[in-house]
Protein backbone atom coordinates (compact mmCIF):
# COMPACT_ATOMS: atom_id res chain seq x y z
CA UNK A 1 0.00 0.00 0.00
CA UNK A 2 1.36 3.32 -0.72
CA UNK A 3 1.75 6.17 1.57
CA UNK A 4 -0.08 8.05 -0.43
CA UNK A 5 -3.32 6.77 -0.02
CA UNK A 6 -3.02 6.65 3.80
CA UNK A 7 -1.78 10.60 3.97
CA UNK A 8 -4.82 12.05 5.59
CA UNK A 9 -7.10 14.07 3.33
CA UNK A 10 -5.83 17.31 1.95
CA UNK A 11 -7.11 20.59 3.90
CA UNK A 12 -10.71 21.96 2.15
CA UNK A 13 -9.92 24.47 0.02
CA UNK A 14 -11.11 27.99 0.71
CA UNK A 15 -14.39 28.08 0.80
CA UNK A 16 -14.38 30.27 -3.04
CA UNK A 17 -16.85 33.25 -3.23
CA UNK A 18 -20.30 31.99 -4.89
CA UNK A 19 -20.57 33.95 -8.13
CA UNK A 20 -23.38 36.31 -7.51
CA UNK A 21 -26.29 34.87 -9.49
CA UNK A 22 -27.94 36.75 -12.27
CA UNK A 23 -31.43 35.76 -11.06
CA UNK A 24 -30.92 36.81 -7.07
CA UNK A 25 -28.89 39.71 -7.59
CA UNK A 26 -31.49 41.83 -6.13
CA UNK A 27 -31.30 39.84 -2.93
CA UNK A 28 -29.50 41.73 -0.48
CA UNK A 29 -31.40 44.56 -1.15
CA UNK A 30 -34.78 42.95 -0.17
CA UNK A 31 -33.21 41.89 2.69
CA UNK A 32 -32.05 45.34 3.53
CA UNK A 33 -34.85 47.36 2.71
CA UNK A 34 -37.21 46.69 5.50
CA UNK A 35 -33.93 47.35 8.45
CA UNK A 36 -32.49 50.17 7.10
CA UNK A 37 -35.82 52.16 5.89
CA UNK A 38 -36.54 51.38 9.58
CA UNK A 39 -33.34 53.15 10.53
CA UNK A 40 -33.52 56.13 7.87
CA UNK A 41 -36.58 56.96 9.08
CA UNK A 42 -36.75 56.63 12.66
CA UNK A 43 -32.54 56.96 13.12
CA UNK A 44 -31.37 59.30 10.49
CA UNK A 45 -34.30 61.49 9.57
CA UNK A 46 -34.42 62.64 13.22
CA UNK A 47 -31.11 63.68 13.16
CA UNK A 48 -32.05 66.00 10.41
CA UNK A 49 -35.54 66.99 12.30
CA UNK A 50 -33.17 68.02 15.01
CA UNK A 51 -30.92 69.71 13.38
CA UNK A 52 -33.82 71.89 12.09
CA UNK A 53 -35.66 72.58 15.20
CA UNK A 54 -32.24 73.96 16.63
CA UNK A 55 -32.14 76.90 14.33
CA UNK A 56 -35.82 77.74 14.53
CA UNK A 57 -37.54 80.31 16.57
CA UNK A 58 -41.41 80.97 17.58
CA UNK A 59 -43.04 79.33 20.97
CA UNK A 60 -45.29 76.43 21.30
CA UNK A 61 -48.58 78.62 21.11
CA UNK A 62 -47.31 80.27 17.70
CA UNK A 63 -45.55 77.42 16.21
CA UNK A 64 -41.86 77.36 15.08
CA UNK A 65 -40.28 78.06 12.07
CA UNK A 66 -36.69 78.14 10.76
CA UNK A 67 -35.12 81.32 11.08
CA UNK A 68 -31.32 80.34 11.20
CA UNK A 69 -31.40 82.03 14.33
CA UNK A 70 -27.58 80.09 15.47
CA UNK A 71 -27.77 81.92 18.24
CA UNK A 72 -29.67 79.47 20.08
CA UNK A 73 -26.06 77.42 20.08
CA UNK A 74 -24.33 80.47 21.72
CA UNK A 75 -26.62 81.09 24.29
CA UNK A 76 -27.40 76.85 25.40
CA UNK A 77 -23.27 76.95 25.20
CA UNK A 78 -22.79 79.97 26.92
CA UNK A 79 -25.39 79.36 29.67
CA UNK A 80 -24.92 75.20 29.99
CA UNK A 81 -21.25 74.84 29.79
CA UNK A 82 -20.52 73.74 33.05
CA UNK A 83 -23.22 70.91 32.72
CA UNK A 84 -21.16 70.10 29.49
CA UNK A 85 -17.85 69.84 31.42
CA UNK A 86 -19.03 68.25 34.15
CA UNK A 87 -20.48 65.29 31.82
CA UNK A 88 -17.16 65.15 30.10
CA UNK A 89 -15.26 64.60 33.38
CA UNK A 90 -17.96 62.61 35.38
CA UNK A 91 -17.88 59.94 32.06
CA UNK A 92 -14.46 60.05 32.18
CA UNK A 93 -13.55 59.49 35.49
CA UNK A 94 -16.21 56.62 35.46
CA UNK A 95 -14.75 55.06 32.30
CA UNK A 96 -11.11 55.05 34.41
CA UNK A 97 -12.45 53.56 37.00
CA UNK A 98 -14.60 50.94 34.97
CA UNK A 99 -11.14 49.86 33.48
CA UNK A 100 -9.37 49.76 36.50
CA UNK A 101 -11.98 47.75 38.53
CA UNK A 102 -13.01 45.95 35.27
CA UNK A 103 -9.25 44.87 34.26
CA UNK A 104 -9.01 42.19 36.91
CA UNK A 105 -12.61 41.09 36.68
CA UNK A 106 -12.00 40.12 32.89
CA UNK A 107 -8.48 38.78 33.62
CA UNK A 108 -10.04 36.69 36.73
CA UNK A 109 -12.42 35.32 34.29
CA UNK A 110 -10.28 34.58 30.69
CA UNK A 111 -7.72 32.88 32.76
CA UNK A 112 -7.85 32.21 36.40
CA UNK A 113 -11.36 31.44 36.71
CA UNK A 114 -10.77 27.72 35.89
CA UNK A 115 -13.96 25.72 35.44
CA UNK A 116 -15.86 28.76 37.31
CA UNK A 117 -15.59 30.49 34.31
CA UNK A 118 -19.51 30.26 33.59
CA UNK A 119 -20.67 30.80 36.96
CA UNK A 120 -18.38 34.30 37.49
CA UNK A 121 -19.49 35.19 33.59
CA UNK A 122 -23.05 34.57 34.29
CA UNK A 123 -22.88 36.55 38.27
CA UNK A 124 -21.84 39.73 35.39
CA UNK A 125 -24.56 39.42 33.39
CA UNK A 126 -26.83 38.42 35.52
CA UNK A 127 -27.50 41.97 37.78
CA UNK A 128 -29.10 42.96 34.31
CA UNK A 129 -32.21 41.45 34.55
CA UNK A 130 -33.22 43.45 37.31
CA UNK A 131 -34.24 47.21 35.78
CA UNK A 132 -31.22 49.25 36.04
CA UNK A 133 -33.22 51.96 37.93
CA UNK A 134 -34.20 49.33 40.95
CA UNK A 135 -30.60 48.64 41.02
CA UNK A 136 -29.56 52.58 41.08
CA UNK A 137 -32.17 52.90 43.77
CA UNK A 138 -30.48 50.61 45.96
CA UNK A 139 -27.14 52.68 45.91
CA UNK A 140 -29.11 55.24 48.15
CA UNK A 141 -29.21 52.63 50.76
CA UNK A 142 -25.66 51.72 50.36
CA UNK A 143 -24.22 55.20 51.08
CA UNK A 144 -26.40 56.21 53.44
CA UNK A 145 -25.14 59.46 55.75
CA UNK A 146 -23.86 57.51 58.18
CA UNK A 147 -24.03 54.34 56.85
CA UNK A 148 -21.21 51.63 56.83
CA UNK A 149 -20.17 51.51 53.49
CA UNK A 150 -19.76 56.17 54.19
CA UNK A 151 -18.46 54.99 57.84
CA UNK A 152 -15.63 52.98 56.35
CA UNK A 153 -14.80 55.87 53.44
CA UNK A 154 -14.28 58.13 56.07
CA UNK A 155 -12.26 55.96 58.94
CA UNK A 156 -10.39 54.82 56.11
CA UNK A 157 -9.44 58.47 55.29
CA UNK A 158 -11.28 58.41 51.74
CA UNK A 159 -13.70 61.01 52.16
CA UNK A 160 -10.69 63.45 53.19
CA UNK A 161 -9.15 62.82 49.77
CA UNK A 162 -12.41 63.24 48.06
CA UNK A 163 -13.50 66.33 49.61
CA UNK A 164 -9.55 67.84 48.89
CA UNK A 165 -10.79 66.72 45.23
CA UNK A 166 -14.05 68.74 46.01
CA UNK A 167 -15.90 65.37 44.92
CA UNK A 168 -17.63 65.01 48.41
CA UNK A 169 -18.24 67.48 50.96
CA UNK A 170 -18.22 66.82 54.82
CA UNK A 171 -18.82 63.47 55.78
CA UNK A 172 -21.79 62.68 53.46
CA UNK A 173 -21.28 60.85 49.70
CA UNK A 174 -24.72 60.94 48.94
CA UNK A 175 -25.82 63.98 46.85
CA UNK A 176 -22.29 64.42 45.47
CA UNK A 177 -20.09 64.08 42.30
CA UNK A 178 -18.60 60.67 44.31
CA UNK A 179 -22.22 59.73 44.30
CA UNK A 180 -22.35 60.26 40.65
CA UNK A 181 -19.31 58.78 39.20
CA UNK A 182 -19.52 55.70 41.91
CA UNK A 183 -23.39 54.88 40.01
CA UNK A 184 -22.10 55.74 36.58
CA UNK A 185 -19.01 53.38 37.17
CA UNK A 186 -21.36 50.43 38.59
CA UNK A 187 -24.21 51.04 35.96
CA UNK A 188 -21.31 50.39 33.20
CA UNK A 189 -19.36 48.16 34.23
CA UNK A 190 -20.63 45.15 32.09
CA UNK A 191 -20.12 47.06 28.98
CA UNK A 192 -16.29 47.56 30.12
CA UNK A 193 -15.95 43.73 31.53
CA UNK A 194 -17.72 41.88 28.96
CA UNK A 195 -15.62 43.11 25.64
CA UNK A 196 -12.06 43.21 27.80
CA UNK A 197 -13.00 39.57 28.52
CA UNK A 198 -13.56 38.95 24.67
CA UNK A 199 -10.44 39.95 23.95
CA UNK A 200 -8.21 38.65 26.69
CA UNK A 201 -9.76 35.28 26.21
CA UNK A 202 -8.04 35.21 22.56
CA UNK A 203 -4.92 35.32 23.55
CA UNK A 204 -2.85 32.27 22.89
CA UNK A 205 -1.78 30.88 26.68
CA UNK A 206 1.26 30.05 25.42
CA UNK A 207 2.73 33.42 25.05
CA UNK A 208 2.68 34.02 28.64
CA UNK A 209 4.83 31.04 28.60
CA UNK A 210 6.87 32.17 26.39
CA UNK A 211 6.98 35.33 27.92
CA UNK A 212 8.55 33.97 30.87
CA UNK A 213 10.58 31.84 29.25
CA UNK A 214 12.53 35.16 28.13
CA UNK A 215 12.75 35.77 31.84
CA UNK A 216 9.90 38.37 31.44
CA UNK A 217 8.67 39.33 34.92
CA UNK A 218 4.88 38.98 35.17
CA UNK A 219 4.62 42.40 35.64
CA UNK A 220 6.74 42.87 32.65
CA UNK A 221 4.77 39.90 31.01
CA UNK A 222 1.52 41.84 31.55
CA UNK A 223 3.03 45.09 30.24
CA UNK A 224 4.43 44.14 26.86
CA UNK A 225 2.58 40.74 26.05
CA UNK A 226 -1.17 41.11 27.34
CA UNK A 227 -2.07 44.49 27.81
CA UNK A 228 -1.27 45.48 24.10
CA UNK A 229 -2.89 42.46 22.60
CA UNK A 230 -5.89 43.27 24.76
CA UNK A 231 -6.13 46.99 23.55
CA UNK A 232 -9.32 45.69 21.19
CA UNK A 233 -11.43 45.28 24.02
CA UNK A 234 -9.75 48.62 26.03
CA UNK A 235 -10.82 50.50 22.99
CA UNK A 236 -14.34 49.43 22.70
CA UNK A 237 -14.72 48.81 26.02
CA UNK A 238 -13.94 52.27 26.89
CA UNK A 239 -16.03 53.69 24.22
CA UNK A 240 -18.99 51.54 25.72
CA UNK A 241 -18.66 53.02 28.82
CA UNK A 242 -17.85 56.81 27.83
CA UNK A 243 -20.52 57.23 25.27
CA UNK A 244 -23.85 56.70 27.40
CA UNK A 245 -22.37 57.79 30.77
CA UNK A 246 -21.81 60.91 28.97
CA UNK A 247 -25.14 61.46 27.89
CA UNK A 248 -27.05 59.39 31.03
CA UNK A 249 -28.77 61.14 33.67
CA UNK A 250 -30.29 58.85 35.58
CA UNK A 251 -27.59 58.62 38.21
CA UNK A 252 -27.10 62.27 38.01
CA UNK A 253 -30.69 62.60 38.91
CA UNK A 254 -31.57 59.61 41.58
CA UNK A 255 -28.06 60.31 43.68
CA UNK A 256 -26.50 63.82 42.83
CA UNK A 257 -28.16 66.96 43.41
CA UNK A 258 -28.87 69.97 41.32
CA UNK A 259 -25.15 70.45 41.81
CA UNK A 260 -24.29 67.74 39.72
CA UNK A 261 -26.35 67.79 37.02
CA UNK A 262 -25.11 66.83 33.35
CA UNK A 263 -25.83 67.78 30.25
CA UNK A 264 -28.34 64.83 30.34
CA UNK A 265 -30.33 66.44 32.76
CA UNK A 266 -30.74 69.74 30.92
CA UNK A 267 -31.53 67.90 27.58
CA UNK A 268 -33.86 66.38 29.11
CA UNK A 269 -35.61 69.12 31.44
CA UNK A 270 -35.51 71.68 28.53
CA UNK A 271 -37.55 69.05 26.49
CA UNK A 272 -40.10 67.46 28.77
CA UNK A 273 -40.98 70.22 31.30
CA UNK A 274 -39.56 73.58 29.91
CA UNK A 275 -40.47 73.13 26.37
CA UNK A 276 -37.89 74.85 24.94
CA UNK A 277 -37.36 73.10 21.91
CA UNK A 278 -35.27 74.95 20.08
CA UNK A 279 -32.46 75.12 23.01
CA UNK A 280 -32.80 71.16 23.71
CA UNK A 281 -32.02 70.67 19.99
CA UNK A 282 -29.33 72.45 19.90
CA UNK A 283 -27.92 70.88 23.11
CA UNK A 284 -28.67 67.32 21.91
CA UNK A 285 -26.81 68.37 18.47
CA UNK A 286 -23.85 69.65 20.36
CA UNK A 287 -23.54 66.14 22.59
CA UNK A 288 -23.79 64.22 19.48
CA UNK A 289 -21.18 66.42 17.55
CA UNK A 290 -18.31 66.96 20.48
CA UNK A 291 -18.80 62.85 20.74
CA UNK A 292 -18.62 62.06 17.14
CA UNK A 293 -15.43 63.87 17.38
CA UNK A 294 -14.21 62.76 19.67
CA UNK A 295 -14.71 59.19 18.97
CA UNK A 296 -13.42 59.52 15.86
CA UNK A 297 -9.99 60.62 17.24
CA UNK A 298 -9.64 58.29 19.56
CA UNK A 299 -10.06 55.18 17.40
CA UNK A 300 -8.07 57.11 14.60
CA UNK A 301 -5.52 57.41 17.37
CA UNK A 302 -6.10 54.05 19.16
CA UNK A 303 -5.61 52.66 15.67
CA UNK A 304 -8.74 50.15 15.80
CA UNK A 305 -10.78 50.44 12.76
CA UNK A 306 -12.66 47.09 13.47
CA UNK A 307 -15.03 47.88 16.41
CA UNK A 308 -18.26 46.15 15.07
CA UNK B 1 5.33 30.88 51.51
CA UNK B 2 4.77 34.08 53.36
CA UNK B 3 1.27 36.56 53.18
CA UNK B 4 3.29 38.61 50.78
CA UNK B 5 4.03 36.32 48.01
CA UNK B 6 0.73 35.16 48.79
CA UNK B 7 -1.42 38.11 48.51
CA UNK B 8 1.02 39.32 44.98
CA UNK B 9 0.34 36.18 43.51
CA UNK B 10 -3.27 36.12 44.02
CA UNK B 11 -3.80 39.98 43.68
CA UNK B 12 -5.79 39.79 40.37
CA UNK B 13 -7.91 37.20 41.99
CA UNK B 14 -8.67 39.27 44.93
CA UNK B 15 -9.31 42.30 42.85
CA UNK B 16 -11.40 40.72 40.46
CA UNK B 17 -13.48 39.38 43.64
CA UNK B 18 -13.78 42.93 44.75
CA UNK B 19 -15.03 43.86 41.19
CA UNK B 20 -17.31 41.42 41.45
CA UNK B 21 -18.28 42.18 44.86
CA UNK B 22 -19.60 45.81 43.40
CA UNK B 23 -21.53 44.35 40.74
CA UNK B 24 -23.52 42.23 43.10
CA UNK B 25 -23.89 44.36 46.16
CA UNK B 26 -26.96 46.33 44.71
CA UNK B 27 -28.79 42.94 44.02
CA UNK B 28 -28.31 41.66 47.36
CA UNK B 29 -29.65 44.97 49.49
CA UNK B 30 -32.38 44.89 46.58
CA UNK B 31 -32.98 41.40 47.57
CA UNK B 32 -32.44 41.93 50.94
CA UNK B 33 -35.31 45.36 51.50
CA UNK B 34 -38.13 43.38 49.23
CA UNK B 35 -38.62 41.79 52.90
CA UNK B 36 -38.57 45.18 54.59
CA UNK B 37 -41.63 47.35 56.48
CA UNK B 38 -41.01 50.76 55.99
CA UNK B 39 -42.01 53.41 57.98
CA UNK B 40 -42.27 56.12 55.92
CA UNK B 41 -42.79 56.15 51.88
CA UNK B 42 -39.44 55.22 51.22
CA UNK B 43 -37.88 51.91 51.26
CA UNK B 44 -34.54 53.42 51.88
CA UNK B 45 -33.76 52.37 55.55
CA UNK B 46 -33.95 48.66 57.24
CA UNK B 47 -37.08 48.53 59.93
CA UNK B 48 -38.51 45.17 60.36
CA UNK B 49 -38.42 42.09 58.47
CA UNK B 50 -41.86 40.97 56.39
CA UNK B 51 -43.19 38.91 53.52
CA UNK B 52 -46.18 41.41 52.80
CA UNK B 53 -45.09 42.63 49.94
CA UNK B 54 -44.17 38.92 48.58
CA UNK B 55 -47.32 37.90 49.22
CA UNK B 56 -49.12 40.84 47.56
CA UNK B 57 -46.81 41.90 44.76
CA UNK B 58 -49.40 43.66 42.92
CA UNK B 59 -50.77 45.04 45.74
CA UNK B 60 -49.76 49.04 44.65
CA UNK B 61 -51.68 50.40 41.80
CA UNK B 62 -50.37 50.58 38.05
CA UNK B 63 -47.39 48.45 39.20
CA UNK B 64 -48.49 45.23 37.68
CA UNK B 65 -50.32 46.99 34.43
CA UNK B 66 -46.99 48.65 33.75
CA UNK B 67 -44.90 45.28 34.27
CA UNK B 68 -47.09 43.44 31.71
CA UNK B 69 -46.69 46.55 29.02
CA UNK B 70 -43.00 46.62 29.20
CA UNK B 71 -43.32 42.69 28.75
CA UNK B 72 -45.76 43.14 25.52
CA UNK B 73 -43.21 46.00 24.31
CA UNK B 74 -40.44 43.71 24.83
CA UNK B 75 -41.67 41.04 23.28
CA UNK B 76 -43.14 42.72 20.03
CA UNK B 77 -39.67 45.10 19.83
CA UNK B 78 -37.68 41.21 19.93
CA UNK B 79 -39.69 39.98 17.08
CA UNK B 80 -39.14 42.84 14.93
CA UNK B 81 -35.61 43.86 15.66
CA UNK B 82 -34.96 40.13 15.22
CA UNK B 83 -36.57 39.65 11.90
CA UNK B 84 -35.33 43.08 11.10
CA UNK B 85 -31.43 42.75 12.05
CA UNK B 86 -31.35 38.52 10.84
CA UNK B 87 -32.08 40.14 7.45
CA UNK B 88 -29.43 42.73 7.24
CA UNK B 89 -26.87 39.94 9.05
CA UNK B 90 -27.41 38.05 5.99
CA UNK B 91 -27.12 40.11 3.33
CA UNK B 92 -24.00 41.86 4.63
CA UNK B 93 -22.43 38.63 4.75
CA UNK B 94 -23.47 36.41 2.18
CA UNK B 95 -23.89 39.32 -0.19
CA UNK B 96 -21.81 41.78 -2.23
CA UNK B 97 -23.74 45.02 -3.00
CA UNK B 98 -23.42 49.05 -3.55
CA UNK B 99 -23.24 51.11 -0.55
CA UNK B 100 -21.84 49.02 1.81
CA UNK B 101 -19.80 51.34 3.86
CA UNK B 102 -23.09 53.85 4.69
CA UNK B 103 -24.95 50.33 5.58
CA UNK B 104 -22.52 49.86 7.94
CA UNK B 105 -22.52 53.33 9.22
CA UNK B 106 -26.44 53.19 9.62
CA UNK B 107 -25.54 50.38 11.58
CA UNK B 108 -22.85 51.32 13.88
CA UNK B 109 -24.41 54.96 14.68
CA UNK B 110 -27.08 54.30 16.83
CA UNK B 111 -24.73 52.19 18.78
CA UNK B 112 -22.41 55.05 19.11
CA UNK B 113 -24.75 57.21 20.04
CA UNK B 114 -25.75 58.49 23.43
CA UNK B 115 -29.33 57.75 24.32
CA UNK B 116 -30.60 61.18 24.95
CA UNK B 117 -29.63 62.01 21.68
CA UNK B 118 -31.40 59.95 19.42
CA UNK B 119 -34.43 59.88 22.31
CA UNK B 120 -34.81 63.31 21.95
CA UNK B 121 -34.29 63.83 17.68
CA UNK B 122 -37.10 61.50 18.05
CA UNK B 123 -39.37 63.10 19.68
CA UNK B 124 -38.32 66.01 17.85
CA UNK B 125 -40.06 63.83 14.47
CA UNK B 126 -43.01 62.52 16.18
CA UNK B 127 -44.00 66.18 17.50
CA UNK B 128 -43.47 67.42 13.43
CA UNK B 129 -45.38 64.47 12.38
CA UNK B 130 -47.93 65.09 15.18
CA UNK B 131 -48.05 61.81 16.13
CA UNK B 132 -50.03 60.23 19.23
CA UNK B 133 -47.41 59.49 21.68
CA UNK B 134 -48.07 55.71 23.70
CA UNK B 135 -47.41 52.56 22.61
CA UNK B 136 -46.12 52.54 19.21
CA UNK B 137 -43.97 55.46 19.46
CA UNK B 138 -42.13 53.57 21.87
CA UNK B 139 -42.30 50.13 20.03
CA UNK B 140 -41.06 52.12 17.00
CA UNK B 141 -38.12 53.69 18.78
CA UNK B 142 -37.47 49.73 20.86
CA UNK B 143 -37.13 48.19 17.45
CA UNK B 144 -34.65 50.84 16.30
CA UNK B 145 -31.88 50.72 18.81
CA UNK B 146 -32.25 47.03 19.29
CA UNK B 147 -31.91 46.58 15.83
CA UNK B 148 -27.97 47.04 15.52
CA UNK B 149 -27.38 45.20 18.78
CA UNK B 150 -29.17 42.24 16.72
CA UNK B 151 -27.29 42.43 13.19
CA UNK B 152 -23.90 42.37 15.40
CA UNK B 153 -25.00 39.50 17.06
CA UNK B 154 -26.00 37.43 14.19
CA UNK B 155 -23.43 38.36 11.62
CA UNK B 156 -20.83 37.32 14.00
CA UNK B 157 -22.43 33.89 14.19
CA UNK B 158 -23.30 33.70 10.32
CA UNK B 159 -19.69 34.39 9.53
CA UNK B 160 -18.45 32.24 11.47
CA UNK B 161 -20.44 29.50 9.73
CA UNK B 162 -18.86 26.65 7.01
CA UNK B 163 -20.17 27.61 3.62
CA UNK B 164 -19.59 24.40 2.42
CA UNK B 165 -22.32 22.61 4.72
CA UNK B 166 -24.77 24.36 2.33
CA UNK B 167 -22.99 23.30 -0.64
CA UNK B 168 -23.42 19.70 0.39
CA UNK B 169 -27.27 20.21 1.43
CA UNK B 170 -27.45 21.31 -2.72
CA UNK B 171 -25.47 19.08 -3.98
CA UNK B 172 -27.75 16.42 -2.23
CA UNK B 173 -30.31 18.04 -4.20
CA UNK B 174 -32.12 20.40 -1.58
CA UNK B 175 -33.50 23.73 -2.78
CA UNK B 176 -32.73 27.11 -2.03
CA UNK B 177 -35.40 27.12 0.93
CA UNK B 178 -35.14 23.69 1.59
CA UNK B 179 -31.09 24.29 2.05
CA UNK B 180 -32.32 27.61 4.15
CA UNK B 181 -34.81 25.63 6.09
CA UNK B 182 -33.12 22.26 7.16
CA UNK B 183 -29.28 24.12 7.03
CA UNK B 184 -28.48 27.40 6.99
CA UNK B 185 -30.97 28.30 9.81
CA UNK B 186 -30.60 25.61 12.43
CA UNK B 187 -26.62 26.75 12.70
CA UNK B 188 -27.39 30.72 13.18
CA UNK B 189 -29.60 29.49 15.28
CA UNK B 190 -27.60 30.05 18.59
CA UNK B 191 -26.54 33.68 17.15
CA UNK B 192 -30.43 35.09 16.26
CA UNK B 193 -30.95 33.35 19.91
CA UNK B 194 -28.24 35.94 21.20
CA UNK B 195 -29.47 38.97 19.23
CA UNK B 196 -32.97 38.09 20.39
CA UNK B 197 -31.88 37.80 24.06
CA UNK B 198 -30.10 40.79 24.04
CA UNK B 199 -32.96 42.68 22.04
CA UNK B 200 -35.43 41.74 24.98
CA UNK B 201 -32.99 42.99 27.68
CA UNK B 202 -32.62 46.41 26.35
CA UNK B 203 -36.20 46.82 25.28
CA UNK B 204 -37.43 45.83 28.68
CA UNK B 205 -35.18 47.94 30.84
CA UNK B 206 -34.84 50.90 28.65
CA UNK B 207 -35.62 54.00 30.26
CA UNK B 208 -33.95 57.28 28.71
CA UNK B 209 -35.57 56.50 25.40
CA UNK B 210 -38.78 55.29 26.91
CA UNK B 211 -39.30 58.46 29.07
CA UNK B 212 -39.00 60.91 25.70
CA UNK B 213 -41.63 59.18 23.50
CA UNK B 214 -43.80 57.41 25.83
CA UNK B 215 -46.44 60.55 26.06
CA UNK B 216 -48.35 59.27 29.10
CA UNK B 217 -47.64 55.49 28.87
CA UNK B 218 -46.19 54.19 31.59
CA UNK B 219 -43.94 51.27 31.18
CA UNK B 220 -42.24 49.28 34.49
CA UNK B 221 -38.98 51.63 34.48
CA UNK B 222 -40.71 54.70 34.45
CA UNK B 223 -43.03 53.15 37.34
CA UNK B 224 -40.08 52.96 39.04
CA UNK B 225 -38.65 55.96 38.28
CA UNK B 226 -41.71 57.83 39.36
CA UNK B 227 -41.39 56.01 42.11
CA UNK B 228 -38.29 57.34 43.26
CA UNK B 229 -40.14 61.06 43.04
CA UNK B 230 -43.26 60.27 45.00
CA UNK B 231 -42.02 56.87 47.31
CA UNK B 232 -40.82 53.40 46.58
CA UNK B 233 -42.76 50.76 47.15
CA UNK B 234 -41.35 47.44 48.19
CA UNK B 235 -43.01 45.97 45.51
CA UNK B 236 -40.34 46.95 42.74
CA UNK B 237 -38.04 45.26 44.90
CA UNK B 238 -40.45 41.89 44.77
CA UNK B 239 -40.38 42.12 41.09
CA UNK B 240 -36.65 43.08 40.58
CA UNK B 241 -35.31 40.25 42.62
CA UNK B 242 -38.08 37.47 41.29
CA UNK B 243 -36.55 38.88 37.94
CA UNK B 244 -32.58 38.03 39.12
CA UNK B 245 -33.70 35.23 40.17
CA UNK B 246 -35.68 33.66 37.19
CA UNK B 247 -33.25 34.75 34.69
CA UNK B 248 -30.42 33.05 36.87
CA UNK B 249 -32.47 30.32 37.05
CA UNK B 250 -33.07 29.87 33.47
CA UNK B 251 -29.06 29.73 32.92
CA UNK B 252 -28.87 27.37 35.31
CA UNK B 253 -31.03 24.93 33.77
CA UNK B 254 -29.81 26.05 29.70
CA UNK B 255 -26.00 25.17 31.24
CA UNK B 256 -27.56 21.72 32.93
CA UNK B 257 -29.57 20.73 29.65
CA UNK B 258 -26.07 22.03 27.60
CA UNK B 259 -23.77 19.72 29.50
CA UNK B 260 -26.16 16.72 29.35
CA UNK B 261 -26.62 16.69 25.55
CA UNK B 262 -22.66 16.99 25.22
CA UNK B 263 -21.97 14.19 27.50
CA UNK B 264 -24.51 11.61 25.61
CA UNK B 265 -22.88 13.14 22.52
CA UNK B 266 -19.37 11.35 24.16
Amino acid sequence: MSTLTEAPPPLAPAPERKPPRRRGRLVPYWLLLPGILWLLVFFALPMVYQASTSVQTGSLEEGYQVTWHLATYWDALTEYWPQFLRSVLYAGCATVLCLILGYPLAYLIAFRAGRWRNVVLILVIAPFFTSFLIRTLAWKTILADGGPVVGALNSLGVLDVTNWLGLTAGDRVLATPLAVICGLTYNFLPFMILPLYASLERIDQRLHEAAGDLYATPFTTFRRVTFPLSMPGVVSGTLLTFIPASGDYVNADLLGSTDTRMIGNVIQTQFLRVLDYPTAAALSFILMAAILIMVTVYIRKAGTEDLV
Amino acid sequence: MTVVTWLRRHLVVLAGLFTLGYLLLPNVVVTLFSFNKPKGRFNYEWQQFSTDAWKDPCGVADLCGSLSLSLQIALWATIGATLLGTMIAFALVRYRFRARGAVNSLIFLPMAMPEVVMAASLLTLFLNLGAQLGFWTILIAHIMFCLSFVVVAVKARVMSMDPSLEQAAQDLYAGPVQTFLRVTLPIAAPGIAAGALLAFALSFDDFIITNFNAGSTVTFPMFVWGSAQRGTPVQINVIGTAMFVIAVLFVLAGMVIGNRRKRQKA
